[in-house]
């Protein structure tokens, strides 16, 4: 347990900065390497979407930064939240660091509620806590949050047990509570995958009201591809643990320079979209973490694969500015659309069948 | 539109996409190795099957049997002829702890068994079912559960023919105990009825019996068998109570239970009638409730095993 | 004994000679208070006057959030809840309510994929057990069946060889494969789709939906697709049925309700869908709601979506629109229906 690193000055510009960060779990069955090193810098007011499916490791690359992690958790790297270092801090000098500089919001909002109080008292302790003002201000503040929210009746709201409100205005109060600390940075991760999308909508637009009154950056964790495409600036696409691509929103949705990035996208069904192509599947299914073969671990399911991605697993380098991917090969991928490189079959078997009749 | 060489993928694409961690073998040698593992289990095993042995192999070798011989002198302590000594009447220890434990044995595999089915049966069928016919399952299984035993057998001893066999004892306590069984089982099937894969079933056409035999009784395994593992400590003592209230073993046939209750004032002055049947007693719940932890594990695919 | 059908209320392009159909379907849940005497102290409205028709090879969607009664709907179309009111009937014959014995015989034709692909498989049955029970349920095992296992593993994309193993051994989207393969094994004329693919990741998704049309083609099935996922819907599905709080509110093909819907509630679930596109996703027009879903033990009178709609007048809470066509060209249950473009 290291103590505070006090010494180095609270870079505001920088709320968060996460550098060669790894996480590695020991079971029975070996060592599951979680996250293989991944870095990101979040600009103050800039929101950042990490993208990936289940197993990417996301999750547990924002629970790292927070300590939220057991003991067991093996970490290295850095992650700076205002300059100080958050890795390794023991648990009283993490508390003071969440809920003041960083707010947390996650899939279930009663992790963050307690069941025993009422929604008015959570959020007016929190009010009291950063702010100096009588009970009552506290309380009428407390109302206003819920009202900023998009709660309605929140005179009313205020008196009820979190376990009385339907799970979209649990996350509501859990995001008034975060603007109630005014913190620098709200890590969200996954904050609607449960709820219904007319909920999720209203849960999004309570989101973006936090951080346009409180001027909080935000990383967003997600798998839902559309959730990101409104709500971030740049994204972060993660897959077996590391980055893969990292760009601005544009470069990522238009301009992808990672075979896997490509997939992702050509495998969504749109909604914008009368019905005429076939969807792009990713055959296979992602790598285990525990024996990861040499190479790039998209290897297996990507259409471009040689023998130098079997072998060397590739950097995240730029391509184009503050573009940067993960293959050998992402020159090739300039002006490609997901059907010139993946087929829109149904099952590998019958790729392999279609492969076997090629030759 | 680019072109992209897509060829060079190969038929390993789409072979190395589609993999299961596992290596495959049959469902058996997949449970004998989930066994196996668990060597607690195994050495139980090897112990229970020694003491089976020791029990009815031995007793066909012992020179001394469980009734009183001439020439057996009477309450010798352990030597080289008596091992466990002899009782004051009389009798070799040995030769009775071995007879013994053939009959408690007897007792307690046969209460665990029909118990355990009776009881795994009308739970399921109550879990099932809810409504009135749980209802009044359950208030059934109450009742017999507030009779004591003992009263119950004194009431039933008087009418039961052949009271003194073995396996009239078992019927009676096996009608006692199948009730705990059937409380656990219906309390793992309501939970797992809600499961989608009942559902499934149903939506196939089963019938009720099939979703009872086929998918809630072997996913209520392991419930089971702990439960007819404690069914078989329980039989063992309560066995001894009945035969020394006059129902069940009498002398001058013998079991574990009869033998610890007429030693009962003994461990102090002559330990040798009390320690050995107690020893055999303690073995053989022990090894059981292991091997049931054994087959527990062993029965449930979910456990992670022999991954490559 | 199969007289044609007058085509149910309300549904759009009725279909001369439905394979599948519900007419007025209501489902009533008590609500007890717990104890011995167990007293009805209320109902949950779970679904209120439900009919459609589902013509042969064709896919309907049914849509809507949870709560709205999508999943009891498909559940009373497959016998496996009875309704409280209303009739199912299938290729003309009413079904609603028949015994088990005679419905046995049509859960051949009727089979049903479910959501999760955890919870719908037996752990401790391998998958060729899993697959071979309805051939075995129907007496259909014995002349080989053995075959019929491997020849619908291999259909769905699995290895025949994998068989031997058990459910937990395989991913979400295999498991989900080898659900479906489990549901074909009796070449059913129907397939209920109960979110077949809300639980697995999003490239695993495409997979099993290109799975899904395939089969369509191939074995000339006829779905019923039942999602809250309005972009595979649009992808998949031929005729929508909009579900809110146990009614439908409007139904027309995918291409009338996603370019000219016309209820304020579809509105709204197509504006909150988000576009994996982000300059459209910038210049969309954005609907969002107020306030919950109600309580379905206490829905609001007339109309139930007023609580929520900003178009609401007094008329809303006093009379329940009717499902008909106010100008849209499909069916709209809404007093105020009327087209927003903006939306996608």
């Amino acid at each position: 347990m290291t103590t505070a690193d006090t010494s180095a000055p609270a870079d505001l510009d920088v709320p968060l900065d996460v550098e060669e960060l790894t996480v590695a779990f020991p079971t029975d069955d070996g060592l599951v390497r979680a996250v293989r090193g991944v870095s990101f810098h979040l600009r103050r007011g800039e929101a950042l979407g990490i993208v990936g499916e289940s197993g990417s490791g996301k999750s547990v690359t924002a629970m790292a930064v927070m300590g939220l992690l057991p003991e067991t958790a093996q970490i290295t790297g850095s992650a700076r939240v205002l300059g100080r270092q958050t890795l390794g801090l023991d648990d009283a000098a993490i508390s003071a660091i969440r809920g003041k500089s960083i707010a947390l919001i996650f899939q279930d909002p009663l992790t963050s509620l307690s069941p025993v109080y009422t929604v008015g008292k959570q959020l007016a302790e929190a009010v009291l806590a950063h702010f100096d003002v009588r009970r009552e201000q506290a309380w009428d503040r407390a109302a206003e949050l819920l009202d900023i929210v998009g709660i309605p009746d929140p005179r009313q709201r205020v008196n009820a047990y979190p376990h009385e409100l339907s799970g979209g205005m649990r996350q509501r109060v859990v995001i008034a509570i975060a603007m109630a600390n005014d913190p620098d940075v709200i890590i969200a991760d996954e904050p609607t995958t449960a709820l219904d999308v007319t909920v999720q909508a209203q849960v999004l637009e309570a989101l973006e009201t936090a951080r346009a009154e409180t001027g909080a950056a935000l990383v967003l964790i997600t798998h839902d591809l559309g959730v990101i495409a409104g709500h971030v600036d740049r994204v972060c696409v993660m897959y077996a643990g590391k980055l893969v691509e990292s760009g601005s929103i544009d470069e990522i949705f238009y301009t992808p320079r990672m075979p896997y990035t490509l997939g992702l996208l050509g495998s969504l069904p749109r909604m914008d979209q009368a019905r005429s192509q076939r969807l792009t599947p990713i055959l296979g299914t992602p790598p285990s973490l525990l024996h990861l073969p040499p190479g790039c671990p998209f290897a297996p399911r990507c259409p471009l694969a040689a023998d130098v991605c079997r072998e060397h697993e590739p950097d995240l380098v730029p391509v184009a500015g503050g573009h940067a991917a993960a293959c050998h090969f992402s020159d090739r991928l300039i002006e490609v659309t997901p059907t010139d490189l993946f087929r829109p079959t149904a099952t590998d078997a019958r790729v392999l069948a279609e492969l076997e009749d090629d030759r | 539109m680019a072109d992209i060489e897509t060829r060079t993928a190969g038929p390993t694409l789409a072979v190395a996409a589609e993999t299961i961690n596992t290596e495959q073998r049959s469902q058996l040698r997949l449970a004998l190795a989930r066994f196996v593992r668990h060597r607690l289990a195994v050495a139980s095993l090897v112990v229970l099957l020694l003491v089976v042995g020791f029990a009815f192999i031995g007793s066909m070798v012992w020179p001394y049997d469980h009734t009183v011989t001439r020439g057996v002198p009477s309450s010798v302590a352990p030597s080289w002829d008596h091992p466990f000594g002899t009782t004051t009447a009389g009798q070799d220890v040995m030769g009775q702890v071995m007879r013994g434990t053939q009959q408690s044995l007897k007792v307690a595999l046969t209460v665990a068994v029909i118990s355990t089915t009776f009881g795994a049966l009308w739970g399921a069928i109550a879990g099932l079912y809810r409504g009135w016919v749980d209802n009044l399952m359950m208030r059934i299984v109450d009742v017999i559960l507030v009779v004591p035993l003992l009263v119950l057998v004194t009431a039933v001893a008087g009418n039961v023919r052949g009271g003194t066999t073995w396996w009239a004892v078992a019927l009676v306590i096996a009608a006692f105990i199948w009730t705990g069984t059937s409380r656990v089982v219906r309390g793992v099937v309501l939970s797992l009825r809600e499961q989608e894969f009942v559902e499934a079933s149903r939506a196939m056409g089963s019938t009720d019996s099939r979703i009872i035999v086929r998918h809630l009784i072997p996913n209520a395994a392991g419930p089971i068998i702990v439960a007819g593992t404690l069914a078989v400590a329980f039989a063992i003592l309560a066995e001894a109570a009945l035969s020394f209230l006059g129902f069940g073993i009498q002398p001058p046939d013998t079991s574990l239970g009869l033998l610890i209750e007429t030693a009962r004032t003994a461990p102090f002055t002559r330990p040798w009638l009390f320690y050995p049947p107690g020893m055999f007693i303690i073995l053989i719940c022990l090894t059981i409730n292991f091997i049931g932890d054994g087959l527990r594990d062993a029965l449930d695919p979910r456990q992670t095993m022999v991954r490559r | 004994m199969t007289t044609p059908l007058p085509p149910a209320a309300g549904v759009v392009a009725p279909t001369p000679s439905p394979v599948l159909s519900a007419r007025h379907l209501v489902k009533h849940f008590p609500v007890r208070t717990r104890g011995i005497l167990k007293r009805r102290i209320g109902v949950v409205h779970a679904v209120c006057d439900v009919s459609l028709d589902l013509g042969v090879r064709e896919t309907l969607g049914l849509v809507g959030e949870s709560g709205c009664g999508k999943s009891t709907t498909a559940r009373m179309l497959l016998n496996l809840i009875p309704p409280t009111s209303g009739e199912v009937l299938y290729r003309g014959t009413n079904v609603t309510g028949l015994a088990r014995k005679q419905m046995q015989p049509l859960r051949r034709d009727l089979q049903i994929v479910f959501q999760d692909p955890f919870a719908s498989l037996d752990p401790q049955m391998t998958v060729s057990a899993l697959i071979a029970e309805p051939l075995r349920i129907h007496g259909r095992y014995a002349d080989g069946g053995r075959e019929q296992v491997q020849d619908m593993l291999r259909t769905v994309g699995l290895n025949p060889e994998h068989g031997n193993r058990y459910p937990h051994e395989f991913s979400g989207g295999q498991r989900q494969r080898i659900g479906i393969a489990r549901a074909l094994a009796l070449s059913p004329r129907v397939l209920i789709l109960d979110e077949p693919v809300s639980a697995l990741d999003v490239s695993i998704q495409a997979g099993v939906i290109n799975l899904l049309e395939d089969l369509q083609d191939a074995l000339g099935l006829t779905y019923l697709f039942i999602s809250h996922d309005l972009s595979v819907v649009r992808h998949i599905v031929d005729r929508v049925a909009v579900m809110y709080l146990g009614r439908i509110v409007e139904t027309g093909t995918t291409e009338e309700l996603f370019t000219s819907a016309g209820h304020p509630y579809t509105q709204a679930l197509i504006s909150a869908i988000p576009l994996p596109n982000p300059h459209k996703e910038r210049a969309r027009e954005r609907i969002v709601l107020t306030g919950d879903v109600p309580n379905p033990v206490n829905p609001p009178s007339g109309c139930r979506f007023r609580t929520r709609c900003w178009k609401a007048q007094d008329i809303c809470a006093v009379e329940e629109p009717a499902l008909v066509d106010r100008g849209q060209g499909h069916p709209v249950a809404c007093h105020f229906a009327e087209v927003r473009p903006e939306i996608i």
